[in-house]
């Protein structure tokens, strides 16, 4: 028999320490760690540049002859057009405050992973080549040449980052990881170096609308599903309306509400609330996608995806837009709609019919958050809920990233949900609200062949979810994201099993008294509520 | 196991605890290694934080020979975490394996007061130690296969109403469903 090793000699993982500096440390790819490379069609479907088949492991990328140009070129063009950028390039002190609070760097260890150093891989090409003194003095000033060393460092670090702003919260300058992120995965797709996970959505949200790329059709036998099941439940038939023209609201939900699980019990509270509003609105089956994974990909191509909201808003004559449980789709919304494809002057200022409040924060998208009008029709006294309808769960809710810290939406879900559930507990300060840990698979992330990378980054947020299952009993886990409604299930079931996750809205349809409604038995999952004890809340 | 063997493990915790726990970190990457170790707070250094409670509480369990389905939650903790971290199984459990060592070693420092503990009575335990890195085998391979599933879990679960219509199509032509739905539910 072959000779085991000892215990000493396997527990001791091969690791050479970067003898060099980091700089000169050459990326590895391991495996579980990085999403599989594009597919060449889904680039030319939207003419993006270098189509052609390729894995980020092989050893040849096939770029272009002159690739270092073009990236070279791409990095002044963004220097010059976003002074956020030069700003983040130049003005790092290597404080260290960022360092440890990135959940990538908690989950992996891996120190390319803390902000201030994935802002360095860039930085240091920064100062090599745009610098008066990297230029002279290269290395000695931090800076570093372009290789294809560095590219592919890049590459690999630039999709380990969720672009979630955690680390901007604690940095003393406001520098945005994210944004230096989101321009290096732009300068990367100048040379088709895009993941396949992002760039089938893209492909498919431009030629139809949405993600899947499915057709109006599809989309509207899959809701007689869920109109079916409310019935069901409710003895209530909802009657959503597709592209209507004259509606008073377009309503845009990621195209994850319509087909995935959970997300389509999310999509059940819409249609069911709607219903009892008595709301003149109407879904488009080709704005069918809040989601933008155009954003993970280019400014550009996050614009070209994002238009078809507004051309649909015009094309259906609506007054305004009212917008689902979307993590990116609001940051879009929030920081680039107007500019991009604004200003809206079409549309109205939204203004609530049910309660006549007049949303000033939307006065210039013309888009509301759903979130933003429930609380508004709780705090009016508009909605009639039993919240025991959702005394099964003990709930507690994240925060995603887009929505707490890309647009201040904390309080809304929270109030909403305090009023539709008995059983509300909030998980550790450090880990909620502006400081919330990512779910580790945002911004295109939410790929099978990383699961690894997802897994640990996705840990400390798992971890926190814990402890208020094992000190309150915690089963259930609210958010108002569909990446989360999409990804924490798996983060669940693996570090946490026995947490169920969920949107807000199917939390609300529970507890929604509907007029005419018969007796309710069973949740929106058509399981059996269970007997409720003095059920006179209501 | 014998009470005087049990005293001395329990003196010898602490300084027990220190050197499992650093044999466990120099399995790591020395940066990651260096960083976990320093960061041990239970929501910022979640990593350093699980895998310290949890051998912590494996050392208390396994001297108050606490029941193993006690146990394995918190072995369950650590080897979750080192089951996504490009570990090989054996490389993964490995350093349960240690705590042997390091045991017999504290024992064996302690004054001749105690050289009354003989092989046989220091063996029972460490056969324990064995059992634990066996049940760790096993929790590995749960937590590998649980990663394969989910990736097929979570790409049903995205498209489920999609695979619920199709089936009904399947089924209104008399075939049966064709792809199993399956939900986290
Ligand atoms: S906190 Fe800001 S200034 Fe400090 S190292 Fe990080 S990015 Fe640089
Ligand atoms: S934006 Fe988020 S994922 Fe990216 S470096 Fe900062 S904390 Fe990490």
């Amino acid at each position: 028999m072959a000779k085991l090793p000892k215990p000493e000699q396997l527990s001791k993982v091969e690791y050479k320490l970067p003898g060099k500096r980091w700089m000169n440390t050459p990326v590895e790819f391991k495996e579980g760690m990085y999403c599989n490379g594009t597919r060449p069609d889904y680039l030319e479907t939207v003419d993006f540049p270098n189509p052609r088949k390729w894995a980020p492991s092989d050893e040849d990328w096939k770029l272009p002859e002159n690739w270092k140009e073009i990236v070279l070129n791409g990095m002044k063009e963004r220097l010059e057009k976003y002074r956020s950028f030069r700003l983040f390039m130049d003005i790092c002190v290597r404080c260290g405050a960022c360092a440890d609070k990135c959940q990538f760097y908690l989950g992996t260890g891996d120190p390319k992973n803390m902000p201030v150093l994935r802002a360095e891989l860039m930085r240091s090409v920064y100062r090599r080549y745009f610098t008066a003194s990297g230029k002279m003095l290269g290395k000695l000033a931090g800076g570093r040449e372009l290789t294809l060393d560095v590219l592919k460092e890049w590459w690999y670090y630039f999709y380990q980052c969720s672009e979630c702003r955690r680390c901007s919260v604690f940095c003393p300058y406001g520098i945005d990881q994210a944004e230096i992120t989101m321009i290096g995965r732009e300068i990367l797709n100048l040379l088709g170096l895009n993941t396949d996970w992002i760039a089938g959505p893209v492909a498919n949200c431009y030629m139809k609308g949405n993600h899947l790329g499915l057709e109006p059709h599809t989309i509207k036998s899959n809701f007689e599903f869920m109109v079916d099941d409310i019935e069901e439940i409710t003895g209530i038939k909802v009657e959503p309306s597709f592209n209507r023209k004259g509606a008073e609201i377009l309503f845009v939900a990621p195209s994850g509400d319509m087909f995935g699980d959970p997300g389509t019990f999310t999509c059940m509270g819409y249609m069911m609330l709607f219903h009892e509003l008595g709301l003149d609105y109407t879904w488009s089956t080709f704005a069918s996608e809040g989601g933008n994974f155009g954003s993970f990909t280019s400014m550009e191509m996050g614009k070209r995806l994002n238009y078809k909201i507004y051309a649909e808003a015009k094309r259906l004559g609506v007054k305004w837009i009212i917008g689902g449980e979307c993590g990116h789709m609001w940051r879009v919304v929030n920081q680039y709609m107007d500019t991009w494809n604004g200003p809206a002057d079409f549309l109205e200022v939204p203004v609530s019919p049910i309660t006549g409040t007049r949303f000033e924060n939307a006065k210039s998208t013309k888009m509301v958050h759903i979130a933003e009008f429930t609380a508004d029709l709780i705090k009016h006294g508009k909605l009639k809920l039993d919240p025991s309808r959702n005394d099964h769960l003990k709930v507690t809710f994240h925060d995603s990233c887009n929505t707490s810290r890309g647009m201040g939406i904390l309080d809304e879900p929270r109030y909403i949900i305090k009023n539709v559930c008995n059983h509300f507990y909030e998980m550790p300060e450090d880990t909620i609200r502006e400081k919330t840990f990512c779910c580790g698979s945002g911004s295109g992330l939410n790929a099978a062949e990383n699961m690894e990378l997802r897994m640990r980054g996705g840990f400390p947020r798992a971890n926190a979810v814990k402890y208020v299952q094992q000190t309150h009993g915690v089963n259930m886990l609210a958010n108002i994201c569909a990446i989360d409604r999409a990804a924490l299930p798996t983060l669940m079931n693996y570090w946490v099993p026995g947490v169920d996750v969920a949107g807000l809205h199917e939390l609300v349809g529970n507890a929604l008294v509907m007029k005419g409604e018969k007796e309710r038995t069973q949740d929106l999952r058509l399981e059996d509520l269970p007997e409720k004890e003095g059920a006179e809340n209501v | 196991m014998e009470t005087k063997l049990k005293d001395i493990l329990r003196e010898k915790k602490p300084a027990i605890l220190k050197r499992w726990f650093d044999v466990v970190m120099e399995t790591y990457p020395a940066e990651a290694a260096g960083f976990y170790k320093g960061a041990k707070n239970r929501f910022t250094g979640p990593v350093g934080y699980t895998i310290h409670e949890g051998i912590d509480g494996l050392i208390d369990g396994l001297i108050n020979e606490v029941p193993f389905e006690e146990l394995s939650p918190l072995l369950d903790s650590i080897i979750k975490i080192r089951a996504v971290q490009k570990f090989s199984p054996s490389q993964a459990v490995a350093f349960i394996f240690h705590l042997k060592k390091i045991a017999s070693e504290e024992v064996e420092n302690v004054s001749s007061a105690h050289s009354a503990i003989d092989a046989a009575t220091l063996s029972t335990f460490e056969s324990k130690i064995d059992d634990l890195a066996l049940t760790a085998f096993d929790l590995y391979m749960q937590a590998r296969e649980k990663i394969n599933e989910l990736k097929v879990e979570e790409a049903k679960n995205m498209v489920y109403r999609l695979i619920q219509r199709q089936n009904q199509l399947y089924e209104m032509q008399g075939q049966g469903p064709k792809i199993e739905t399956l939900n986290l539910k």
